[in-house]
């Protein structure tokens, strides 16, 4: 049974909408049993990529394979070998959690009886059990996400897509929902997962391929990634306006580049390798030293500065009207 | 944590054959029927409203304006309403099939649908099929509020029931209307402004008022629709007051209840067909 085939193969994927590119010459290899994060910030592709993997959406170029069959030409196969959990939590509101997991499960084609126990098992494995009766009006957020993911591993699937399967979600629902990909991936599935956050990527994926204008811009383990663009930051905020030089020489110590400083938050920041080596030589100092600080630690860094790096130009932020009604546009 | 069956849940049953396939489409289309039937126990008062307001306008209509209206030709005309009022629930119901379609497929169950191995014809299908059900329920209650207020069908047992199958057949041809339009209209509230479509279909039309006494062009238009058909037909078939024109399309009423359906049919279910289809773009 093991094979050696990658579960992803996408090559040269294009997809525009009108003249807009969506996808522009995609490529991307996912082997089996790992976890892939796709990372880019709104607009970059991530989406369309993950709904013409999931056979959603028709590619007007390039070839895409997943789990060995052609997404184009085979898409009944695909889809049986698939899990799919779209950017909005894909669940009937009005029915309780135990009766869209049983829907979902007679429509997988597990027969009344193999319907009811599939559910069974998902609604304690998401540990979804005590509100099993509960309409879905009632769940939180975490809990809406838990019960998408459950119906999207009803066939325990071979390859699962997450697009952005924890923006909204308050931190405590962001954790329930990491740790129910966790316990997906130690049974031996594929993730695809798209995501706004560096954070998250580095939390979940093994390998991480950055995005920027429908094509892929880095490809890389998340250390790699991050060492390539600096690694993690220290970053100080002073009490004092007047404390910035002193606390900027401090860190300047420890920092492999030149710290940078914002004189209007008072923070001053440096990229680091050794984070916590780093960070307690710089706490001491600035305490010997009798120097004010109202915050100091570790961050990673945002987003935003990987593309500054990658790319020379900052995350585009596409007008927010314009993103709209291209958002309506794709509902349609 | 529990570990998955996952030997008793790969998928034994492949999808190829043509019988298979077949067997499978109607299974997927009787689980999501199944999904309709089930919205309608859990929220029972989304009933009450979807019969609220056929049952208010047979009060306000019957008793407010019922004694200053009077029936071309003669007759009671509260008897003249009753099939009108049905006629005007099933020309409405077209609303709800669009506000579901709109709904799932704003929230992303169109495309959980879409993205499963199941019969993709069945999401649409099983919509019809549940909405058909939902139809006949009201109906039902609409039948037992005309009985109360004292209307009578004195046709005879089939033609009753061939009156409203009537109904049922103009229902399923706006099913398609409804599937085409829920696809069309970007979200739930766009969804609500369909009323503006839905109200001047079911009243410009032999429902309240007989179409001779409208003004001519309005008469005309009142005529042709398919709505005025079917309730016309009805009233035929029921033996209440018709207040018959001598027009072609108001003497023909029977045969244009049977046509009318057809022709909706053959145009908004390839129109819906294809908007489904092209959801993949
Ligand atoms: N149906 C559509 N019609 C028109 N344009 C579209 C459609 N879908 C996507 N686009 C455009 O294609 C580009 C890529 O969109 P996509 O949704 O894949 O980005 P994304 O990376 O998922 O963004 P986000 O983080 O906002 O979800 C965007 O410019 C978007 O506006
Ligand atoms: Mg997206």
């Amino acid at each position: 049974m093991i094979s050696t085939e990658p579960a992803i193969v996408a090559k040269g994927l294009r997809k525009h909408y009108k003249d807009k590119r969506a996808l522009d010459g995609f490529d991307l290899v996912v082997p089996q049993g790992t976890v892939y994060g796709l990372l880019g910030p709104n607009g970059a592709g991530k989406t369309t990529a993950v709904r013409i993997l999931a056979t959603l959406v028709r590619l007007d170029g390039g070839q895409a394979e997943v789990a060995g069959f052609n997404v184009a030409t085979q898409a009944r196969q695909v889809r049986r070998r698939i899990g799919f959990t779209g950017q909005y939590a894909a669940v009937d509101e009005v029915l309780t959690g135990r009766q869209n997991l049983r829907m979902f499960g007679r429509l997988f084609h597990l027969g009344a009886k193999g319907a009811i126990r599939r559910a069974d098992e998902l609604l304690e494995q998401f540990g979804l059990v005590d509100a099993a009766d509960k309409g879905i009006k009632e769940y939180s957020g975490g809990m809406r996400r838990r019960l998408d993911l459950a119906a999207s591993m009803i066939l325990a699937p071979q390859v699962l897509f997450l697009d952005e399967p924890t923006t909204g979600l308050d931190p405590r629902g962001r954790n329930e929902v990491w740790e129910a990909v966790r316990s997906l991936v130690a049974e031996g599935t594929t993730v695809l997962l798209t995501t706004q956050y560096l954070d998250e990527a580095d939390q979940l994926a093994e390998r991480i391929a950055v995005i920027d204008r429908g094509r892929v811009i880095a490809d890389d383990t998340p250390a790699e990634l991050k060492n390539h663009i600096g690694g993690d930051r220290v970053e100080v905020v002073a009490h004092e306006v007047a404390d910035i030089p002193a606390v900027a020489k401090v860190v300047a110590r420890v920092s492999s580049g030149e710290p940078e400083i914002d004189g209007e938050s008072r923070r001053v920041h440096g990229a680091v390798t050794d984070r916590v080596g780093a960070l307690t030589e710089v706490a001491r100092t600035l305490q010997d030293a009798g120097v004010g600080v109202e915050d100091i630690g570790l961050r990673r860094p945002t987003l935003d500065e990987v593309f500054l790096t990658l790319t020379g130009h900052p995350a585009e932020e596409e007008p927010s009207t314009a993103e709209q009604t291209e958002k309506e546009e794709e509902k349609q | 944590m529990s570990t998955p069956s996952v030997e008793s849940t790969t998928l034994t049953t492949e999808l190829d054959g043509p019988g298979r396939r077949l067997y499978w489409a109607a299974a997927d289309s009787w689980t999501i029927v199944r999904r309709g039937l089930t919205h309608y126990v859990r929220q029972p008062s989304n009933i009450a409203w979807q019969l609220g307001f056929p049952i208010v306008s047979v009060l306000l209509f019957g008793y407010v304006f019922g004694s200053a209206m009077s029936v071309p030709g003669g007759g009671d005309y509260r008897e003249f309403l009753m099939p009108g009022m049905f006629g005007m629930t099933m020309a409405m119901g077209f609303m709800n099939t669009a506000y579901v379609v709109v709904y799932d497929t704003a929230r992303g169950v169109t495309d959980r649908f879409r993205s499963m191995p199941m019969a993709p014809s069945a999401v649409v299908t099983g919509r019809g099929g549940s909405d058909l059900i939902g139809a006949s329920l009201d109906l039902l209650v609409l039948g037992l509020t005309a009985l109360v207020v004292g209307w009578r069908s004195d046709g005879g047992l089939l033609a009753t029931l061939g009156g409203f199958a009537l109904f049922l057949l103009l229902r399923f041809a706006l099913i398609w209307v409804g599937v085409w339009l829920g696809m069309l209209v970007p979200n739930e509230e766009a969804a609500g402004s369909l009323f503006a479509v839905a109200f001047p279909f079911a009243m410009i039309s032999s429902v309240f008022v007989a179409p001779a006494l409208m003004p001519d062009w309005l008469g005309a238009i009142a005529m042709w629709n398919p709505v005025s058909s079917t309730v016309t037909a009805a009233r035929e078939l029921f033996g209440n007051p018709v207040a018959l024109g001598d027009s072609w399309v108001e003497q023909n009423a029977l045969l244009m209840a049977v046509v009318w359906p057809l022709v909706i049919t053959a145009v908004f279910l390839p129109l819906a067909v294809r908007r489904f289809q092209r959801l993949s773009r």
